[in-house]
C-alpha cells in the first residue's frame, strides 16, 4: 500500500469515525442519566438529515439545518415525555424495549413521509468533486465540515458537563439518583434534557454527513449499530472513550476495505462489537470495577 | 418546626409505620432510636418524600410535606443525610458540596462560595481533599462530606440517618462532636441511630421506635435512665462491645 493510499484510507476512517463518535456520545448522554440504551438514537441522526433536506427546499441551508436540529430535539423531548416518563414501573429493560419500539415507529413514519428514496443535502462548499489538498492527500471540504463539527460538539459537550452547574446536575443524576433527589434536583427534567441533547447532536451529525453518506428513512439503524459498538468499545458512559473508540472503529472499517470486499464493512463493525463483548465487556477504556456497579 | 401526626407509611402492601406522632422544635437535637427494622429509616424517608405516606400528616413550618415530591422538599429547608452516605462517588468533593447548594433559591446562589468556606471550616479534611473524587474518601470522610453537602443549603432541619454506621469509634466520636456543634450554631437536628447511647448523650429528647410504633418518648436523660430502654437498647451494646 502506498503512503498516499494509506493516508486516504485514514482520512475516510476519521470521517466516519467522528460520526460514530457523535452517535456513541448520544448513547452515553442518555445512558448516564437513565441507565438505559436508547435504541432510537440512530433515528435522530436520520431525522436530522431528512428534515434538513426537506426544509432546504424552502430556505437557506444553515437555517434548514438549524431548524432540523430543533425539530429533532423536540422529537427527543416528546419521546421522553410521551413514552419513557409514563412507564408505571420503569425497569431498565422495559425502557430499552420502549426505545426499540419508538425507533421502529419513527422509521415507519419517515417511510410514509419521505418514501424509500435516497436523498441528500448539497455539499456545503463546492460539490462532490471539489477537493482540497491537505499535504499528500485530497479531501472533500465536506469531510472537514464533518470532522470539524463533530470535534466542536465533543469539546462543547465536555465543557457543558464539566464546567456548568446544569451539566454537574446531570452528572449527579447519573452518579446517584437518590442523592440527586435529596439535593433537590428534578431528576425527571434531567432525563428529558438528556433526550433533547442527544437528539440535537445526533441531528446535527446527520445533517453534516448527509452529503457524503446520503439520507434514507432507514439509515439510522446502521448508524445506531456502529454508534453502539463505539459506545461499548469506549466503555458505556465514557465520552472520551467514545472518541477513541469511534476513531478506532472508523479506521479499522476503512482499512478493512483493502482486505475484504466493501459489502463486508458492516460485518467488520459487528465482528468488532462481538469481540469486545466476549473479551472486554466493560470496553477498552472502562474499568471492570465500575462496570460491575452498572446494571448493563 | 416539624410536627408529625398519625403517620402511616410503607412499601407497597407492607405497612412499616403505624400511627407515628412526634415533633421537633427549633434548636433541638431529637434522637430516634430503635432496633433494625423498627421503621427509623422509613420515618426519615417519609419526611423527605422518598417513601410515600398512606395516611397522617407531616407538617413542616406549616406546610404538609406529604403533598410535595421528594425533589421539592430540600428547598423548603428540610434536608436528609441518607443512610450509607450516598455521596456522588465519581465526582469531586467540591462538586458534591456545590450540588448540595442546589436547593438554594437562584438569587442566593451568590452565597455558595461563603457556604463552601463554612463547610471547609467545619470539616477541614474536606478542604484538603476537595479535588479528590468522593469515592476515594474513607467512610468517615464520606460521612462528613454527606453532612457538609446537606448543610450547603442552610437547611432549618437536618435529618441524619445512622451517621455512625461502619465507622471506627474514634471517628464516631468526631461525628457526634460535630453534630453537637451544629446545634450550638443554631441548627435543628433529627438523628436516627442504632448507637442509642451516643445519640442520647447529645440529644435533648428522644423517641424509641419499635415495630413501627413510638413506644417511649421523653427527655434524653430520662430515656438514658429508663430501665426498659437500658435493657433493650443500652445494655445490649455493653454485651457487644
Amino acid at each position: 500500500m502506498t503512503s498516499e493510499l494509506f493516508l486516504q484510507y485514514l482520512v475516510a476512517g476519521i470521517t466516519y469515525g467522528s460520526i460514530y463518535t457523535v452517535v456513541a456520545i448520544g448513547f452515553n448522554i442518555i445512558y448516564n442519566t437513565t441507565g438505559i440504551i436508547n435504541f432510537s438514537q440512530g433515528e435522530f441522526v436520520m431525522l436530522g438529515g431528512m428534515v434538513a433536506i426537506t426544509l432546504h427546499n424552502f430556505m437557506a441551508l444553515p437555517l434548514a439545518i438549524l431548524l432540523a436540529v430543533l425539530i429533532t430535539m423536540a422529537v427527543g423531548a416528546a419521546i421522553e415525555m410521551l413514552f419513557i416518563r409514563r412507564l408505571r414501573s420503569p425497569s431498565v429493560l422495559r425502557m430499552i424495549i420502549v426505545t426499540i419500539g419508538v425507533s421502529i415507529l419513527i422509521r415507519e413514519v419517515a417511510l410514509h413521509l419521505w418514501g424509500s428514496g435516497v436523498r441528500s443535502l448539497p455539499y456545503f462548499i463546492g460539490n462532490e468533486i471539489t477537493t482540497i489538498k491537505l499535504g499528500p492527500v485530497f479531501v472533500s471540504p465536506q469531510v472537514l465540515w464533518v470532522v470539524g463539527t463533530c470535534l466542536v460538539m465533543v469539546v462543547l459537550l465536555l465543557l457543558f458537563f464539566q464546567a456548568t452547574s446544569l451539566g454537574r446536575e446531570m452528572r449527579a443524576c447519573a452518579a446517584n439518583r437518590v442523592a440527586a433527589v435529596l439535593c433537590g434536583i428534578e431528576t425527571r427534567n434531567m432525563v428529558t434534557l438528556s433526550f433533547v441533547l442527544s437528539a440535537g447532536i445526533g441531528a446535527l451529525a446527520g445533517a453534516v454527513v448527509s452529503p457524503i453518506t446520503y439520507s434514507q428513512y432507514d439509515n439510522g439503524t446502521g448508524l445506531a449499530i456502529k454508534g453502539f459498538t463505539v459506545a461499548i468499545l469506549g466503555g458505556l458512559g465514557n465520552s472520551l472513550g467514545a472518541v477513541a473508540g469511534g476513531l478506532l472503529l472508523g479506521v479499522v472499517e476503512a482499512f478493512s476495505v483493502s482486505v475484504v470486499p466493501l459489502a463486508f464493512q458492516d460485518a467488520v463493525a459487528i465482528a468488532v462489537l462481538l469481540l469486545i463483548l466476549f473479551v472486554r465487556p466493560h470496553g477498552l477504556f472502562g474499568s471492570g470495577a465500575t462496570a460491575a456497579m452498572k446494571e448493563f | 418546626m416539624l410536627k408529625i401526626r398519625n403517620l402511616e407509611a410503607g412499601y407497597g402492601k407492607l405497612r412499616v409505620l403505624r400511627k407515628v406522632s412526634m415533633h421537633v422544635s427549633a434548636g433541638e437535637i431529637v434522637a430516634i432510636i430503635g432496633a433494625n427494622g423498627s421503621g427509623k429509616t422509613t420515618l426519615l424517608g417519609a419526611i423527605s418524600g422518598l417513601v410515600g405516606a398512606t395516611s397522617g400528616e407531616i407538617r413542616f413550618q406549616d406546610e404538609d410535606l406529604t403533598l410535595l415530591s421528594a425533589s421539592r422538599i430540600p428547598a423548603r429547608g428540610c434536608v436528609l443525610v441518607p443512610e450509607g452516605r450516598q455521596v456522588f462517588a465519581a465526582m469531586t468533593v467540591e462538586e458534591n458540596l456545590l450540588l448540595g447548594g442546589h436547593p438554594l433559591a437562584r438569587e442566593k446562589r451568590g452565597e455558595l462560595d461563603g457556604l463552601l468556606a463554612h463547610q471547609y471550616e467545619l470539616f477541614p479534611i474536606l478542604r484538603e481533599r476537595r479535588k479528590q473524587l468522593a469515592g476515594t474518601l474513607s467512610g468517615g470522610e464520606q460521612q462528613m462530606l454527606a453532612m457538609g453537602r446537606a448543610l450547603m443549603s442552610r437547611p432549618s432541619l437536618v435529618m441524619m440517618d445512622e451517621p455512625s454506621t461502619g465507622l471506627a469509634p474514634l471517628i464516631v466520636r468526631d461525628i457526634f462532636a460535630i453534630i453537637a456543634r451544629l446545634r450550638q450554631e443554631g441548627n435543628t437536628v433529627l438523628l436516627v441511630e442504632q448507637n442509642a447511647k451516643a445519640a442520647l448523650a447529645i440529644a435533648d429528647r428522644g423517641y424509641v421506635l419499635e415495630t413501627g410504633k413510638v413506644i417511649i418518648q421523653g427527655p434524653a436523660e430520662d430515656l438514658l435512665a429508663n430501665r426498659d430502654v437500658q435493657r433493650a437498647y443500652l445494655g445490649r451494646e455493653k454485651l457487644e462491645g
